[in-house]
């Protein structure tokens, strides 16, 4: 049954009411309008709610509950990797020598800090077969910008001009934003009906405009490119670098090295692959890998160690420069670090062999009821195509909804472009057997409903705080902030 | 040994293979060419056990000097604020913690409702009349204000205060690398914008005149002078601002920007070595629609009740790709979270009260410091809660000294800028008492001395 809470925060508020503790002022002079000219001071107090610190608690709590989170629900939501988010990680990054450590702190006062990114850069480099590896990028989108512009960087040294970055049409979103930032022209690469490279149609696209191929691996529809060293000697005879979206990292620990399959550059999702949580959106980190020749280009300051000491290395002249103002989100570098260190290599390399034998399990059991975007077997997600109940009125997003009602979060959906209704489902090495039965069966008994009464996938979700919701009011009218009178 | 983040056990896994119709977890990875595989183990340290990681990572945690082990007088970006303890408690719930971004509304209305109360708080601290769901940081928000104003204007310049601070400089500077725009630069060799040399460099060709308030060296901006100069040419005036100040201080928009951003880190998100943080942005209504990142807005569902989602999606990557506003698609809707709760918790007194503790302690500071010989300001602008501090001696040389006596003295301003190496950079926030003042200020008379 759907909480009927409705309120927001500014709905509670009760003049006079207070949920903070500050200290009287201990110094001589506390009159703000003595100390600074008026024209710098507001008139009045700014309008935010006033509440007590109950009132705040018992506000988040239930907003709370009107989300699923992979704490409480099975999340296959293709793409995003949405594993465990282990609580011992929670207890490290608080340690106050991590979470209360200024940026600009001396160095000589910060050599645990600068430690661990080190080593956590060493180690990723390791995972992907990479030789040097920037930890600042922010998220997997900052990984892609500071990934094009390093090459961007690379052939205006060799005095080479550029101007053009190939992309399937299979790719994420942000692998052709990132793209244009970087001020290069986005060429759509048609895919092979089954997502794989056209290698032929490459090989004729490749020029000596092209700066760079930015390829998924394993590929969108979750499957591994089979002549993926082909395509990167391709790539590389025509002095064009390649680029590897990193997203589904999760399918390759420790079978496969994206630096040795001829990859130039790779980003890391930390909030994917190495389990630092999603936090309804973030923060992630979105560290990136590069082979030698790219090293010069890295972001400013690299994590350097002369004997025992580490420091932050500024003088790199021909850096692309900085992506955020400090050296990366270090709470998350902090969880992935302990993450690796959990596991170990033999651990890393089981996290994939259960996220493959995982999703095989889903698409085996769904294969009778949905159609299979490309056969198996498929690595750590799995496309499945709702055109079969498209037939019958029932869309991918229908099937997503009634998920909802069925005590699941839905796969990612309409993504990849290529796959007409498409659901692409991620289990995740940490989810047990009797969850992904309980998936398949609400899967499979969305597909009988389908054909033979349709309503409750229709009237679907029911059970959430609130139903479908009307995005097109949404947007023609946007209201986008709360005020009094609304 | 078994991994407790692996549920499958030995036999289940068989069981498993028997349904795929695989002997093994290796004919599942049949698609992989033989040469393309890692032929050995990854190169990486063994497993270890909880209570061993526990060690090792207190162990380094330990190595670093922070804001328990230290009395810290750091700033330059990121501040030591008061952090109220229902915060913490309230976004590891599971719910908001472990939940994707909101893309089925429907099972994700808290973290909906909890951006659009952020976004309404943001607009009413900065005085402008949208705000969106977060940037990565103050930096890059900045960046991304650069490119919008590029976009908006579709000029090609972009004139910036050397009292913004450095590194968004330099971040900026990163992200206008593509689309070729260039960065000029305006003086503020009194601590504050020379804005007779701003209106001599802003012209038609510029997109966005930029300033800080207060500024990298603490000081405070003429943001109202900077928006007519801006606005006289057709540009539009960008502020960065800390949102924190923002209850004492008058929001930019009502000054006359056009986009304020920001670091919203001193919003209850810890300084945590820099990062993550809160990049906050926010711009007029016009704007809105060349706004980058997430927005969300208020609807109906199908029974008329009040309900939240993702909308103008069409600026996005995921909808608009080559051709999207903005590529972020991962932003920091935690560190967002944080600060909602932060707002709620501080509400409409507590923020003030924060401002104005901070201000009369760092005033108090100033006045206290500069009485140790040879110690003076090294601008004579009006600051708010952080000032240069110019010594007798080299601060580099002086930093190490305080710190052996616990105190994290302040930004050394040589990094920044070479003209000035006899200066730090001290902060005071509403933590720092006035005995731990009097005490840092005896501690740098000896280090000077």
């Amino acid at each position: 049954m759907a909480d009927p809470y409705d309120k927001l925060i500014f709905e509670l508020s009760s003049p006079g009411r207070v949920a903070w503790s500050l200290p009287e002022a201990d110094v001589p002079e506390a009159d703000t309008k003595k100390l600074l000219p008026a024209k710098f001071l507001r008139n009045d107090a700014p309008d935010l709610p006033e509440v007590s610190e109950f009132d705040v608690v018992r506000h988040y709590s239930r907003l709370s509950r009107m989300n699923y989170g992979v704490d409480t629900h099975f999340y296959p939501l293709g793409s995003c990797t949405m594993k465990y988010n282990p609580k011992l990680h929670e207890d490290m990054a608080r340690l106050a020598g991590f979470a209360k450590v200024h940026p600009l702190s001396p160095e000589a006062s910060a050599q645990g800090a600068l430690q661990l990114m080190h080593e956590l850069a060493r180690d990723l480099a390791e995972i992907a077969g990479m030789d040097a590896v920037s930890l600042q990028p922010a998220a997997g989108a900052q990984g892609e910008l500071a990934g094009v512009l390093m090459i961007r960087a690379y052939h205006q040294s060799r005095g080479e001009k550029r101007t053009k970055v190939l992309v399937p049409d299979s790719a994420h979103g942000t692998n052709p934003a990132s793209t244009a930032i970087a001020g290069y022209e986005v060429v759509e690469v048609k895919s092979l009906p089954n997502g794989e490279v056209d290698v032929d149609a490459l090989a004729r696209t490749l020029d000596t405009d092209v700066a760079a191929f930015m390829i998924t691996v394993p590929n969108t529809l979750g499957m591994f490119e089979p002549r993926i060293v082909e395509v990167t000697e391709l790539c590389h005879a025509k002095g064009v670098q390649i680029y590897m979206d990193g997203a589904n990292l999760n399918a390759i620990l420790g079978i496969t090295r994206p630096g040795d399959l001829g990859f130039d550059v790779c980003h890391f999702n930390l909030h994917k692959t190495f389990t630092t949580p999603h936090g309804g959106g973030g923060p992630g980190a979105g560290p990136v890998g590069v082979k030698a020749h790219l090293e010069p280009f890295l972001p400013v300051p690299v994590v350097t160690k002369d004997g025992d000491e580490y420091a932050l290395d500024w003088k790199r002249p021909r850096s692309i420069g900085k992506l955020q103002a400090f050296w990366g989100n270090f709470g998350m570098l902090v969880r992935a670090y302990t993450y690796i260190r959990t596991m170990g290599p033999d651990g890393l390399r089981a996290v994939s062999d259960n996220a493959i034998l995982n999703a095989n399990y889903i698409m085996k059991r769904l294969e009778a009821d949905y159609d299979v975007a490309v056969p198996g077997p498929c690595m750590h997600e799995c496309v499945l195509s709702a055109r079969r109940q498209k037939k019958l009125g029932v869309t991918a997003t229908d099937i997503a909804k009634r998920l909802l009602d069925l005590g699941f979060y839905a796969p990612s959906t309409y993504f990849p472009l290529i796959v007409e209704e498409a659901l692409m489902i991620e289990p995740t090495e940490t989810e047990a057997k009797e969850t992904l039965d309980a998936f398949c069966d609400a899967m499979i008994q969305i597909a009988r409903e389908a054909e033979t009464n349709a309503a409750p996938i229709h009237e679907a979700p029911v059970t959430t705080a609130v139903r479908r919701l009307d995005q097109t009011k949404a947007a023609r009218e946007p209201n986008l902030k709360w005020t009094r009178r609304s | 040994m078994p991994s407790r983040y692996i549920a499958n056990t030995p036999d289940e896994q068989k069981r498993m293979l028997g349904t795929i119709g695989a002997g093994s977890i290796e004919d599942l990875l049949v698609k992989i060419p033989p040469k393309a595989r890692l032929p050995r183990p990854l190169g990486l340290t063994p497993a270890l056990a909880e209570t061993d990681l526990i060690r090792h990572m207190t162990a380094l945690a330990g190595k670093n000097a922070n804001a328990e082990s230290h009395v810290s007088f750091l700033g330059g970006g990121s501040y030591d604020h008061y952090i109220p303890s229902p915060i913490n408690h309230m976004i590891l719930r599971g719910e908001f913690f472990t939940a994707y971004t909101p893309y089925q509304p429907e099972a994700s209305q808290g973290t909906l409702r909890t951006i659009y109360e952020y976004q309404t708080m943001i607009a009413e601290l900065t005085g402008m009349d949208v705000a969106n769901a977060s940037i990565y940081d103050g930096a890059s928000s900045l960046a991304e204000a650069a490119l919008m104003a590029h976009s908006v204007t579709d000029r090609r310049e972009i004139v910036l205060s050397r009292a913004v601070h450095p590194l968004y400089k330099r971040v900026t500077a990163t992200y206008c690398e593509g689309p070729g725009l260039r960065l000029r630069d305006v003086a503020a060799p009194e601590g504050v914008t020379d804005l007779a040399a701003a209106s001599q460099l802003v012209n038609a060709k510029t997109a966005a005149l930029v300033v800080q308030t207060p500024n990298f060296y603490g000081c405070l901006e003429d943001v109202a002078a900077a928006a007519e100069i801006a606005h006289a040419a057709g540009a539009l005036l960008i502020v960065v601002a800390d949102p924190v100040n923002l209850g004492v201080l008058e929001g930019p928009g009502k000054l006359g920007a056009d986009i304020v951003v920001g670091e919203g880190q001193g919003l209850g998100v810890p300084v945590g070595f820099g990062g993550p943080n809160l990049g906050v942005f926010a711009a007029k209504n016009e704007l809105v629609r060349r706004m980058p990142g997430r927005l969300v807005g208020a609807t109906v569902d199908r029974d008329g009740k009040r309900g939240f989602v993702l909308t103008l999606q069409t600026r996005e990557q995921h909808i608009r790709r080559a051709k999207a506003t903005s590529n972020i698609c991962t932003n920091v809707a935690l560190c967002a979270l944080m600060a909602t709760i932060y707002l709620a918790t501080l509400g409409r007194r507590g923020l003030v009260q924060v401002g104005e503790l901070s201000t009369a302690k760092a005033h108090y500071a100033a006045e206290r410091l500069t009485k140790v010989p040879g110690v003076s300001l090294r601008f004579a602008a009006p600051f708010f809660k952080e000032f240069a501090l110019k010594l007798p001696k080299a601060p580099d040389r002086v930093i190490p000294r305080l710190a052996k006596q616990g105190f994290l003295a302040g930004v050394l301003l040589k990094t920044f800028d070479r003209a000035l190496a006899d200066s730090l950079l001290v902060a005071v926030t509403e933590k720092r008492t006035k005995a731990e003042i009097d005490a840092f200020a005896a501690a740098l008379e000896k280090a000077v001395a």
